[in-house]
């Protein structure tokens, strides 16, 4: 009985080891074949002339492959994003965590998250539907569709995953660290910035990152929204084109095999490289800092 | 009208009362009818076993009670004859005359020092040799200062169960409370850190009207003038330290005290 028992127990362990094997290999597999496709556009380009290049004309006669531009866009598009969401993000956490009656908090924190589930072509379509005309019209441009419209609709994107990871991180800092405060003679709102947010801002901080590369990978939205120009921008409301919108405009028409598909799929490993960049940063941070709180004995 | 309110303080010689105090957690009363004194400069132990609302008393007397939402007092408490519960009572000044020390040493993930200095900083205190002074005496005061003299710009997360507790003392006293609450301090620490804690508590006494729970019998013996004793939610018995241990008047406070229930 014990004997079969254990033999279950073994079968089901072997199982789920394979199951695991088998969901992590496939990752694998794919960055290699990510890399096996995008490293041949190297022996046309060199490294250097490819990042920092200031020209993509992947289809011109010869063509150039300087996705410069590209990475500018994103960056700048995700900076200006977190300059929107982190404040409002973390704001609202506070907010909810500390400052809300238990009523509101309950309602508020789950129309958060539902935001969380809004599929990002929906938030694509009304970027192009309602705020490139709204921005347009305003501020008298050329065109609606550019990088501050673009970063506006990434941090409705990236706010729900901010500011319900702030949420946790706030909400988990230990009572006794709050009471603690206020014995001493600290008011609520004292208590909060003194102790509440020091204590949460590892999870703070990981919030924010990984709300970040969301944003930076984000496709659909930037491909909808940011204008699609390939150029440096000169001012917030230039028309840009980051890296994953180039990648899924041209990668239909890009011949197999040929140098505009090696071209793509060498912006592909770039833009990997920055969002693995920006999880090991998260990871990092959220160990690093994992000891705050109230002591243990 | 402050002197007036310390004189008549001082003719009845109690620092803290409460009188007829009730306590409601929603619809669950977890105290009832509660009138008990506290004089100046002396140490009151609530004994009692576990969830007869030791810990609910003594987070009345600070209004820590506050904090819950779904709380509700009825009667009064008296700081030297001023009710707490009047709604135009400033809360802020009251934790600062009424200081708490709590079960689990819960020091701030900040430095030695910079824990001591947190109340004079949220008092508006800024000048920087005050604050040093202040905090080498709030150490000194909590037995501390010797052990961490070296190291008050570390971490107070790196001290010892015991330290962290004697910094809490110590940063409780930074402000200079007249009335220091003390929740079962030494249940986490080992008996030598216990030690520490009890003697600290003999010196403090002479300063400080103190209010400490403990589920120690030997240590209210140790420690207390007078003895209060809590059984579901009542106060059942409360007198000279040393009457309620070798002559209660009541039988179940002889029962738990020889260690019979509870
Ligand atoms: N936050 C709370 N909400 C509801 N009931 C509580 C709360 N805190 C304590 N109680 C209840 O009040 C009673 C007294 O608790 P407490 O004062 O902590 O007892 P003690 O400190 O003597 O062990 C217990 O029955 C406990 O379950
Ligand atoms: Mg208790």
């Amino acid at each position: 009985m014990a004997n079969k028992q254990h033999t279950k127990a073994k079968t089901m362990q072997s199982l789920f080891f394979c199951i695991a094997t088998a969901s992590v290999g496939i990752l694998f597999m794919i960055m290699i074949f990510l890399f096996m496709e995008g490293i041949p556009l190297f022996k046309i380009v060199s490294p250097n002339d490819f990042l920092l290049g200031k020209y993509w004309y992947p289809t011109s006669d010869p063509p150039d492959f300087g996705i410069f531009p590209l990475i500018l866009a994103s960056l700048y598009v995700t900076l200006l994003s977190s300059v929107i969401a982190i404040p409002l993000g973390v704001m609202t956490a506070i907010y909810l965590a500390e400052l809300a009656s238990p009523r509101v908090a309950e309602i508020v924190k789950p129309v958060v998250e539902l935001l969380a589930a809004l599929p990002s072509v929906v938030i694509g379509f009304f970027g192009m539907v309602i705020v490139a005309p709204f921005l347009q019209k305003t501020f008298g441009l050329a065109t609606g569709l550019n990088l501050f419209n673009a970063a506006l609709m990434l941090a409705f994107m990236s706010i729900p995953t901010i500011c319900s990871l702030s949420e946790d991180a706030v909400y988990s800092v230990p009572t006794g660290l709050k009471e603690g405060s206020l014995a001493l003679g600290a008011t609520h709102w004292e208590t909060i910035i003194r102790v509440i947010l020091p204590a949460s801002v590892s999870g703070i901080s990981t919030a924010v990152i990984l709300g970040m590369s969301r944003a930076i990978g984000e496709t659909m939205v930037v491909l909808m929204v940011a204008g699609g120009a390939a150029m440096i921008p000169g001012s917030l409301f230039d028309p840009v084109r980051p890296l994953p919108a180039s990648i899924a405009a041209e990668m239909a028409e890009a011949p197999f095999r040929g140098d505009h598909y090696y071209a793509l799929f060498a912006t592909g490993i770039v833009l990997f490289l920055f969002t693995l960049l920006f999880n090991i940063v998260a990871d990092f941070i959220s160990h690093k800092y994992r000891q705050v709180g109230e002591a243990s004995l | 009208m402050n002197e007036k309110v310390k004189d008549k303080s001082k003719k009845n010689g109690f620092k803290m009362k409460s009188e007829n105090l009730d306590f409601f957690y929603g619809d669950f009363q977890a105290l009832h009818d509660i009138s008990l004194n506290f004089e100046s400069r002396q140490v009151t132990a609530l004994i009692g076993p576990s969830g007869c609302g030791k810990s609910t008393y003594l987070r009345c007397l600070n209004r820590m009670n506050d904090l819950i939402p779904i709380s509700r007092v009825k009667g009064k408490v008296l700081l030297d004859g001023e009710n707490i519960y009047d709604p135009s009572l400033d809360v802020v000044m009251l934790r600062r005359r009424v200081g708490m020390v709590f079960q689990k040493p819960n020091p701030f993930p900040k430095s030695v020092s910079e824990n001591v200095a947190y109340g004079l900083r949220v008092n508006g205190i800024k000048n920087k040799s005050f604050i040093r002074e202040r905090v080498e005496e709030s150490l000194e005061k909590a037995a501390l200062w010797e052990e961490v003299k070296d190291r008050l710009d570390d971490s107070a997360l790196g001290l010892s169960g015991g330290q962290q507790q004697r910094l809490c003392i110590a940063r409780a006293l930074a402000v200079e409370p007249d009335v220091l609450l003390m929740d079962e301090p030494a249940s986490a620490l080992d008996p030598i850190a216990t030690q520490k804690i009890e003697e600290l508590i003999h010196r403090l006494k002479k300063n400080y009207t103190i209010i400490i729970v403990t589920h120690s019998m030997q240590q209210a013996a140790r420690v207390s003038d007078r003895t209060a004793f809590f059984y579901m939610g009542k106060l059942i018995e409360e007198g000279e330290t040393d009457t309620i241990f070798t002559r209660p008047k009541l039988r179940q406070t002889e029962d738990y005290i020889t260690g019979r229930f509870g």
